[in-house]
């Protein structure tokens, strides 16, 4: 699965080692700079990631399109929404 | 037009209870979360931690706000001054190292700064009058309101119709009537109110996700800042002081001793050319660092206390090993028994 996520996302972000609420705050930023539609390939290590992303994009309206897991590493694919 | 309001969540029960009132009269919401870096959930996913029903810690104002489908924008304060704040408070403690004062104006000043980004009618908390004894008495209240410059644009949906009208009131944006007066610390009306807006999802039981507000933080806290002749905290010693038993062995040498795996994984990190980094090389024991300038008869005592901590606590005689940069050595003393002593010195 990750090869296919790796090349479909505009943007990788890498916040291993950083915890709560780190991961999601870089997420915003990255996201906030990226064009509707895009992708954002998100890896961390925070095991937190999982419920935090899931609800940071109910909570914005981004589309989580993937969540997985590779070892210990945490993956989400998250496409930035359209203009409310 | 509906009016707009900037929410100060926290995810808990109030903070819910205040944007699903404000969301029943058709406001449109978006919430703020600030890290400040004594966040206690973070610590706790580092060191692995779990909730009581076995899962990871949440972040519940993201939950809070996927769950009532309100944009969550988390705020990073933990680099902008707010530690100068923390460590010299102009308006004081309360019980353990919480400075709520001098913290709620710092973050509802940084809030009119986003109010006025986003062009909203107001702000709004959680609060409620006389819930918390040093920062939710009325004169607090008040003085927070016009300290952070938020005058008439402040609003405590909870308590609301025992404080003065806002702006957003007066102007007929927000309906007063719809607005409750909660007071004092019972949470027998905030239960209630629960159920009828079936809000079903929070965390229990409250308290929070400040460090400053724990009893046995405040104190590691105080007796970092009381030695040092600059009252000034890095925001990397924050996790330093979540992690281990401290013990103070004197005014300039303190002792840290890991409790679990994780403390000693995360004590690992801080072994660096400033501080003595302490094992015991023939048993499992713990990781332990000492910062200072520690003389003979303080290595030995902190080499008694870390010989006390691991598995060659019974023997008459364990080695532990000093290491900083370059400099090495070897002690063999005999394990710490003395409760007292350990009692005394411990912070």
């Amino acid at each position: 699965m990750e090869p296919l996520a790796r090349e479909i996302a505009d943007r990788t972000l890498d916040t291993s080692g950083t915890f709560c609420p780190v991961p999601i705050i870089e997420t915003a930023k990255a996201v906030r700079a990226m064009a509707p539609g895009e992708r954002l390939l998100l890896v961390g290590t925070d095991p937190g990631i999982e419920s935090d992303i899931e609800a940071w994009c109910r909570s914005t309206k981004n589309a989580l399109e993937r969540l997985w897991r590779e070892g210990k590493s945490i993956r989400a694919l998250v496409r930035k929404a359209p203009p409310a | 037009m509906a009016a707009y309001g900037i929410g100060m969540i926290s995810g808990g029960l109030d903070s819910t209870l205040a944007t699903r009132l404000l969301q029943e009269q058709g406001v449109r919401i978006k919430a703020i979360n600030f890290y400040t870096g004594f966040c206690i959930t973070e610590t706790q996913r580092r060191l692995g931690g779990r909730q009581r029903d076995g899962k990871v810690p949440r972040n519940e104002a993201l939950r809070m706000g996927g769950d009532l489908g309100v944009e969550v924008e988390l705020v990073d304060l933990s680099e902008s001054g707010y530690l100068d704040i923390v460590a010299n408070p102009r308006y004081g403690y309360g019980k353990n190292a919480n400075p709520c004062i001098d913290c709620r104006i710092f973050m509802m000043a940084r809030a009119r700064e986003i109010l006025e980004r986003e062009g909203a009618d107001f702000v709004y908390t959680g609060e409620v009058l006389g819930q918390r004894p040093k920062s939710q008495r009325r004169d607090a209240l008040g003085l927070i309101e016009k300290q952070s410059g938020l005058a008439g644009r402040l609003l405590r949906p909870l308590s609301a119709k025992l404080l003065p009208p806002t702006i957003p009131e007066i102007e007929g944006k927000l309906d007063r009537e719809k607005l409750l007066a909660i007071s004092g610390r019972s949470r027998k009306a905030q239960m209630e109110l629960a159920e009828r807006l079936g809000v079903v999802d929070y965390p229990q039981p409250a308290g929070g996700c400040c460090f400053l507000t724990d009893e046995s933080f405040g104190r590691k806290f105080h007796d970092l800042l009381d030695h040092r002749e600059l009252r000034k905290i890095e925001k990397d010693e924050i996790v330093l002081l979540a992690t281990g038993r401290h013990f103070r062995l004197a005014p300039k040498v303190k002792l840290v001793v890991g409790r679990t795996e994780g403390e000693n994984v995360i004590l690992e990190r801080y072994a660096d050319e400033t501080r003595w980094r302490l094992e015991t090389p023939d048993q499992l024991g713990p990781l332990a660092l000492v910062e200072g300038e520690p003389d003979y008869e303080q290595r030995l005592l902190a080499s008694r206390i870390v010989a006390r901590y691991g598995q060659g606590r019974e023997q008459a005689e364990v080695v532990v090993a000093w290491r900083r940069g370059e400099d090495e050595d070897q002690l063999a003393v005999a394990p710490l028994a003395e409760e007292q002593t350990l009692d005394e010195l411990r912070v």
